[in-house]
């Protein structure tokens, strides 16, 4: 059974089509992250998901339910982060919290306690267990969602720009817990995102929407692939070298300062940084090296413009 | 009911945390309470020895439960759904398998009970202590008296989820909130006791909500109604919660429709 299926989804705002005939489904275990531009229709789709929005037309099931008729039951199997919202009480330090989520979805107290224990451990929280949530930084209160969401363990985790104005540090820490979650738990992804890293670290399949329609649908490799989106490896020298022209596999952006500094654009399935690297330095003495990773925004960029849009 | 505990466990801690808040309103309380006590007093002597079946006894009892109960019964209202409403938050309360009413009901018990406790108790004793204050005549009187305070809780509680749910059809309901504080304030017998009103603003309170949010439970814990007018009192309120439950209910169901169809 899939644990998301849509079929021809449809969803128009007054003049406006948000989802356009969206069709796909996500298998159990599936890490899928769900990318696009700012109003494409990825916030209308997880209210869908979720029972929060009802669709204008076509067939939607959550975990098997009708999230519009079935809320209790969706809601019982799936978590959802909102990256702007709090499911968390404010001015209670963040163990009521837990506490009142345990009780809200019927856990036994053990269990609660057990889960929660082991949710702490793992997103080392232990210190701000007893502190209010309204006192937590920004990094703390979104390993908390993350903790209150998979609480009661559910089949599906949905998060909606789960790293939104964190810090390296707390993105790298996040995104480390939910592979190790998705590991142990094997526990269903929808990542909604704007940044490219979360996609990479998490998701093995990515679905592009674009004015509601589904534009891509595949894996990360693919859709760099499918745009001819090329990773940048930037090489700075030793000496002025002419410009590498004959680098095989790589093409010659443009060179700096009398060929101190070059630039060059591969293909993954050409070539790799590390053959790059070693062809240059065989010849010229390297002092340092970039990698530039095709970016989210791009690649959705040049979706849309192949689709005639954007 | 383990959930229903828990969450009104949560609000009374909530509201727990605010211990500056507690004594602030504490205070208030007891210093309107000698003001109170005073105006009434002097009217009552210029009257007589009782207006409306109320002797200085159990004005005094009328003036210091009703400020005990103050603060108890949230007569004046909450903001918070409101403001989830209006930030689109209540969507995360939709996400819950639990009824977004009753998990509210059952915060606002603990808010009730914490404020009974830290600013009711209080003031009561301050009355007690410095006035001669009639007592409930009887055990039945004292527990229906509690029985009668926590349907008043939950009269104030349901009126003010529909007041507060109105936000999903209106960008702005001060003007809404404003009109029931003061219309409730008047009509609950805070300011004076039902019982004192001309006849046509008794009937009006009459058939309004607002007595049982504060002046039937006093009734009964001052000693004013008895034996089996009680039962007709509480009757009265346990219509009025559950009416303004149902309600809430569908204005609830209506709102969630709103928001499935224009998008929170």
């Amino acid at each position: 059974m899939s644990i998301i299926e849509t079929r021809d989804l449809v969803r128009d705002f007054k003049k406006t089509r948000a989802v356009d005939r969206m069709t796909f489904s996500v298998q159990p275990g599936e890490a899928v992250g769900y990318i696009g531009a700012n109003g494409a229709g990825k916030s209308t789709t997880i209210k869908m998901l979720t029972g929060i929005l009802k669709p204008t037309s076509g067939h939607v099931r959550t975990c098997g339910f009708d999230p519009m008729r079935q809320r209790v039951e969706v809601a019982r199997r799936v978590g959802v982060v909102f990256g702007q919202r709090s499911q968390l009480w404010w001015d209670l330090p963040l163990r009521d919290s837990f506490e009142i989520l345990g009780a809200i979805h019927r856990m036994d107290e053990q269990v609660t306690r057990a889960r929660t224990d082991l949710l702490v451990e793992q997103l080392e929280m232990g210190p701000q267990l007893g502190t209010a949530v309204r006192s937590l930084s920004l990094g703390q209160r979104m390993r908390a969602e993350l903790a209150a969401a998979l609480l009661h363990s559910p089949e599906l985790l949905i998060l909606d720009e789960p790293t939104i104005g964190l810090d390296v540090l707390s993105k790298q820490r996040l995104r480390e817990f939910l592979v190790a979650e998705r590991r142990e738990e094997g526990t269903t992804l929808l990542l909604t995102t704007h940044d490219m890293g979360d996609i990479e670290r998490l998701c093995d399949r990515v679905l592009v929407v674009d004015h509601g329609r589904l534009a891509f649908d595949g894996t990360l490799n693919g859709l760099a692939g499918t745009v001819g989106a090329q990773r940048i490896v930037v090489i700075d020298l030793a000496q002025p070298t002419p410009d590498l022209v004959d680098v095989p596999g790589a093409t010659l952006i443009d060179s700096e300062s009398d060929g101190l500094r070059q630039r060059f654009a591969f293909d993954s399935e050409a070539t790799t940084v590390a053959a790059v690297l070693a062809h240059v330095s065989s010849r010229h003495e390297v002092r340092d090296l970039t990698v530039k990773e095709p970016d989210i925004e791009d690649v959705v960029r040049r979706i849309y413009a192949a689709s005639g849009r954007g | 009911m383990k959930t229903f505990v828990l969450l009104a466990r949560a609000g009374f801690r909530r509201h727990s945390t605010y211990r500056l808040a507690l004594l602030a309103g504490m205070t208030t309380n007891c210093v309107f309470g000698f003001i109170r006590a005073a105006v009434l007093l002097a009217a009552l002597a210029s009257a007589g020895t009782s207006i409306g079946g109320y002797d200085a006894p159990t004005t005094i009892a009328f003036v210091w439960w009703g400020q005990a109960l103050l603060g108890t019964v949230n007569l004046w209202g909450f903001a918070e759904v409101k403001e989830r409403v209006r930030t689109g938050d209540i969507a995360v309360d939709f996400l819950r398998p639990v009824d977004p009413q009753i998990t509210y009901l059952a915060g606002d018990l603990g808010r009730a009970w914490i404020n009974l406790l830290g600013r009711g108790v209080p003031a009561l004793l301050v009355g007690a202590l410095l006035f001669d204050m009639a007592w409930p005549p009887s055990a039945a009187s004292w527990a229906s008296g509690a029985v009668s305070v926590v349907l008043a809780v939950v009269v104030a509680f349901a009126g003010n989820f529909i007041i507060n749910l109105l936000a999903f059809w209106l960008v702005e309901i001060r003007g809404i909130t404003l009109l029931w504080m003061i219309t409730g304030g008047l009509l609950c017998g805070l300011y004076l006791p039902v019982p004192w009103f001309p006849d046509w603003l008794r009937t009006i309170a009459n058939w309004s909500p607002f007595p049982s949010m504060l002046q039937n439970p006093i009734d009964i814990l001052a000693g004013r109604v008895v034996g089996a007018d009680i039962a007709s009192t509480v009757g009265v309120q346990v219509f009025w919660a559950v009416a303004l439950l149902v309600l809430g209910q569908f204005v609830l169901r209506a709102g969630r429709r709103r928001l499935e169809v224009q998008g929170g």
